[in-house]
């Protein structure tokens, strides 16, 4: 299983959201796309986004500013 | 379109219209930052461009801030919050001066230029329709508009909202 990363550090709202849509078509259903983010906003954001299009948000981690979450792709 | 949501070939499809009035580069943002957000939920987004948020269609975008009449209008400093006193905006140049701050603010904190999140919208098939009414009033041409937009009336938007779950005015 190929490994499917996004790195969104750096950006704001609602950049990570957009950026994480876009690469979770280029990843195969019930695979996961880990993304990275240091916006702060994107922990509630991941939440409601995997919430309302089905994709399930297997794990969200804070590690100082950063912020991790895994989507398997639904 | 949104009969894809009565058709039923989305599952979960929800739809949202948005008013668009204001084409300041502030106002300009709660509209495009609502709507690329809704399509990559996969929420159908209708934008109705009417008034001063029409020039948003535009290819050029020149858009600019000022603090006239915008008490509200704060910008970090030196740790600390500045307010603009109305009198300064109407020295020549000033408002210039803002903008580019404001453009500088804006990239410095990562936040996405509404030239790219225009195109991101573009790009999830969000709807856009331009006021044909406001057109004919302030004379803009279709020609200075982005390619893919639609053009109508109060009807074309009304008939559209109508079946949305979330309609905004901004």
């Amino acid at each position: 299983m190929a490994e499917h990363v996004l790195n969104a550090e750096g950006l704001n709202c609602p950049l990570p959201i957009i950026k994480a849509k876009k690469a979770l078509k280029s990843v195969p259903q019930g695979e996961i796309l880990m993304v990275r983010s240091t916006d702060p906003g994107s922990v509630a954001d991941f939440a409601a986004f995997c919430n309302q299009t089905g994709n399930e948000l297997v794990s969200s981690n804070t590690e100082g500013n950063v912020y991790t979450f895994e989507i398997k792709h639904n | 379109m949104l009969d894809k949501a009565k058709s039923g070939d989305m599952s979960n499809a929800k739809s949202m219209s948005i008013i668009v009035t204001k084409g300041t580069l502030d106002w300009a943002y709660p509209p495009f930052i609502l709507a690329t957000a809704a399509a990559a939920m996969d929420i159908d987004v209708t934008m109705f461009f009417t008034f001063y948020g029409l020039p948003l269609l535009n290819k050029n975008l020149d858009l600019k801030v000022s603090t006239l009449g915008n008490p509200a209008m704060k910008m970090p400093m030196a740790g600390m919050h500045m307010a603009m006193p109305n009198l300064m905006p109407m020295i020549p140049g000033v408002d210039r001066m803002t903008t580019t701050m404001m453009k500088n603010l804006i990239k410095k904190k990562g936040v996405a230029s509404i030239e790219d999140l225009r195109e991101a919208a573009v790009e999830m098939d969000v709807k856009m329709i331009g006021c044909q009414m406001t057109m004919d009033l302030f004379e803009f041409s279709k020609e200075d508009m982005i390619d893919g937009i639609e053009i109508g009336g109060a009807a074309t938007y009304l008939e559209n909202a109508v079946n949305c779950d979330i309609n905004l005015y901004i």
